[in-house]
């Protein structure tokens, strides 16, 4: 067991951790709030390759596996990024396992981002991922794996996190599969999603608490700071293990899937979900009400992180179908 | 990074397992249960047999130097087997203080027949008026000619019942900081003065009051420097570095309950497990056990690769507080035969849920309790300032 990234891995995540630092401040994420995406930060992203990190090189990508992808993931929940990065990443390595070129040809030029839609659709897919801004949406119509192009609307559906959220028409849609296998690979393509989320949200309960711990440091009440207060250290010191546990356990999914251990991969990347979705609501909560009556002014960033910790998750569903469906990667369908 | 278990920790690992599987019959959990002592001489000295006493000793002090990791193995075991290991633990532990600290009378006196299996000591650090802060002991020692007397009381002497000795946190300095007035003493059970009063406690677990009238021993019974307690503590706390007790305890329970709602059928002829409000409470329970087992990893490598900082204090807060939380969560799904204690003869699962729920309390308080972990976890992990 080592628990330390090799010098490769701790490579990328300095890398992108700088990266949004220095690209994704609060500001640029204000900017985004309508809509739920940043263009420019979309290219700037699109231009270090981290869009296409986790496909072959000769398929045009990086050459690296799942686990590249969840240190990305992990540094741009940091700072609550207004790109889908999570969704094209996903898309990208779905195309590139089907080899269906074209699709393939277009996720790595990125000019605008794929998503995929989280729940399967006929018609129109609803409320799908970056559907206001992706060119192509994957959609599984329960029969069929379909491609859907076109203009994106560039208005996401008025919603509580700043997500870029839209519905999407099918009609012209292509096919890229069908059968079991088809199924098997959206599947596969949702299990990374949730994994990439959970790491994402890793990242935002991570930069919320301290966020906070920074805050209570500087706040001062009966003249000393709230945070030498024992009711808020106590509130604050619950959460670092649970932040490192997620964090361990995002990265063991990613390890078990680039080691083809699926079964493996599967629930861990399920349980990672459940557990990183409960985590990030209980930090966000926890720390912006550390603010007082701050937290909710809008000019404070508490806020930022407090709806997205909601939004991001809840894309895919009630958390109790969440748990529903561990259960059954556990104990088997009913 | 690399999640796989290395080759000799899985290996050492598969032999505790055997050993305790072989050892832990019925009969012996049947006993553990009508006694309340945590501790059971033929598996303890199997477990010396195979040199695990030893374990955590290093190799030029007559021990196995097993590092952290393995340690970590260790004790998963024990837990995951809920094998009553106060007694190894103790041994371990006191065998670790003394192999680096002992004197050689010490090391041919109390050493070899704590590694030979055929004597154990108990623990008296916790008094009526303080726990948490150990450091406020006032038990007095005061010096008598060559040797020492001794007079006060001990709090949660457990296994003073089976004990050769207690290894008892005294006050030799009161005109001093209350940390720097501390000493240690082997304390030999049979000594004149002392006596022991049981207390059955919440889960069915025995614990004693110790009392100590005027008890004279000699000056080699001393561990340390006199007014070093401090320092000798700082050893003890260096061996449980990265094992953190009570990470697996949550597995243990999730497992037999795991097994308990997969063979037991409703009305229907239906396994409990097929019940969706059923199945989704025992996936969230296998969540938590997950990021326990993490993060009990993570204490035990970081401790093993040399630079350890609260990973110790974060895994016991997460395991013990989601132990607490899963026995709640699985005594719900076993409704009113969840009342049903390991005396009953159709308790589920042999009363396994019942007696967690009441032996969770303690796991958050023994062993440092929650608030402490926190209060160290904010100062050290966060940067917050003392607040105590």
């Amino acid at each position: 067991m080592n628990l330390d990234l090799t010098d490769d891995q701790a490579a990328v995540d300095d890398l992108f951790r700088a990266f949004f630092a220095r690209e994704c401040s609060p500001a640029v994420v204000r900017g985004a709030e309508r809509l739920g995406f940043d263009p420019v930060l979309w290219a700037r992203l699109s231009e270090t390759g981290a869009h296409v990190v986790a496909i072959p090189e000769a398929l045009g990508g990086g050459g690296g596996g799942l686990f590249d992808a969840v240190l990305i993931a992990e540094a741009a929940g940091r700072h609550v990024v207004p790109v889908p990065i999570v969704e094209h990443v996903v898309v990208a390595r779905l195309v590139a396992s089907l080899g269906a070129a074209v699709a393939i040809e277009e996720a790595v030029i990125a000019a605008a981002p794929m998503t995929l839609a989280l729940r399967p659709a006929a018609g129109t897919a609803t409320l799908v991922p970056a559907g206001a801004v992706a060119a192509a949406v994957i959609v599984w119509s329960g029969e069929r794996l379909l491609l859907a192009r076109g203009d994106p609307p560039m208005v996401a559906t008025p919603n509580g996190a700043g997500l870029p959220v839209a519905d999407r028409s099918l009609d012209g849609a292509t096919v890229l599969g069908d059968g079991d296998s088809a199924a098997q690979a959206y599947a596969q393509a949702v299990d990374e999603w949730r994994l990439l989320m959970a790491a994402a949200l890793v990242g935002l309960a991570d930069a919320a608490l301290w966020m906070g711990v920074g805050y209570v440091q500087e706040r001062r009440q009966f003249g000393v700071p709230i945070g030498s207060f024992q009711a808020i250290q106590h509130g604050l010191a619950e959460l670092p293990g649970p932040i490192s546990g997620a964090r361990l356990l995002t990265r063991r999914a990613a390890w078990r899937r680039d080691h083809d251990d699926e079964v493996g991969f599967r629930r861990d990347a399920s349980m990672a979900f459940v557990f990183a979705t409960e985590l990030a609501r209980t930090v966000t909560s926890r720390v912006i009400h550390y603010y007082g009556g701050y937290g909710a002014m809008e000019e404070y960033d508490a806020q930022l992180y407090y709806r997205r910790a909601r939004g991001w998750p809840a894309q895919l569903g009630d958390p109790y179908g969440e748990v529903d469906h561990l259960a059954g990667l556990l104990y088997g369908p009913v | 990074m690399d999640f796989a278990i290395d080759p000799a920790t899985a290996a050492f690992e598969r032999d505790v397992a055997d050993l305790l599987a072989r050892h832990l019959t019925p009969q012996l959990r049947e006993r553990v249960h009508h006694s309340g002592t945590h501790h059971d001489w033929p598996l303890h000295r199997a477990i010396a047999s195979a040199g695990w006493l030893a374990a955590a000793l290093p190799v030029d002090l007559g021990g196995q130097g097993r590092g952290p990791e393995q340690l970590a193995a260790l004790f998963r075991q024990l837990e995951l087997h809920s094998a009553p290991y106060d007694g190894v633990a103790n041994a371990m532990m006191i065998a670790f203080i003394l192999g680096h600290l002992g004197t050689p009378w010490q090391r041919d006196a109390v050493l070899a027949p704590i590694l030979a299996g055929d004597a154990i000591p108990c623990l008296g650090y916790s008094e009526p008026e303080s726990g948490s802060d150990v450091a406020a002991a006032s038990t007095a020692a005061v010096r008598d000619g060559d040797g020492w007397v001794i007079s006060g009381q001990k709090m949660f002497t457990s296994l003073a019942e089976e004990a050769s000795w207690v290894f008892m946190l005294t006050r030799t300095n009161t005109e001093v900081a209350k940390h720097r007035g501390l000493t240690f003493f082997l304390v030999p059970m049979g000594t004149a003065g002392i006596s022991v009063t049981p207390v059955r406690t919440l889960s069915g677990k025995r614990t004693n009051i110790t009392f100590y009238d005027g008890v004279r021993i000699e000056d080699k019974w001393r561990v340390g420097d006199v007014d070093g307690g401090w320092q000798v503590m700082l050893v003890a706390l260096s061996f449980e570095r990265g094992v953190a007790g009570g990470v697996s305890d949550i597995a243990a329970l999730y497992n037999t309950m795991l097994a308990y709602l997969t063979d037991t059928t409703d009305e229907h002829g239906h396994a409990l497990l097929e019940a969706p409000s059923v199945r989704a409470r025992l996936a969230r329970v296998a969540t938590d056990k997950e990021i326990a087992d993490l993060l009990g990893a993570r204490a035990a490598w970081a401790a093993a690769a040399g630079i350890p900082r609260q990973e110790g204090a974060e895994a016991k807060l997460f395991g013990t507080e989601a132990y607490g939380r899963a026995a709640s969560r699985l005594l719900d799904v076993l409704g009113p035969l969840g009342l049903l204690t390991a005396d009953a003869e159709n308790a589920p699962a042999g009363g396994v849920i019942e007696h967690a729920y009441r032996y969770a309390p303690i796991l958050t308080v023994a062993g440092g309790t929650s608030e402490i972990q926190k209060n160290l976890i904010a100062e050290r992990t966060l940067g917050l300032p003392r607040s105590r």
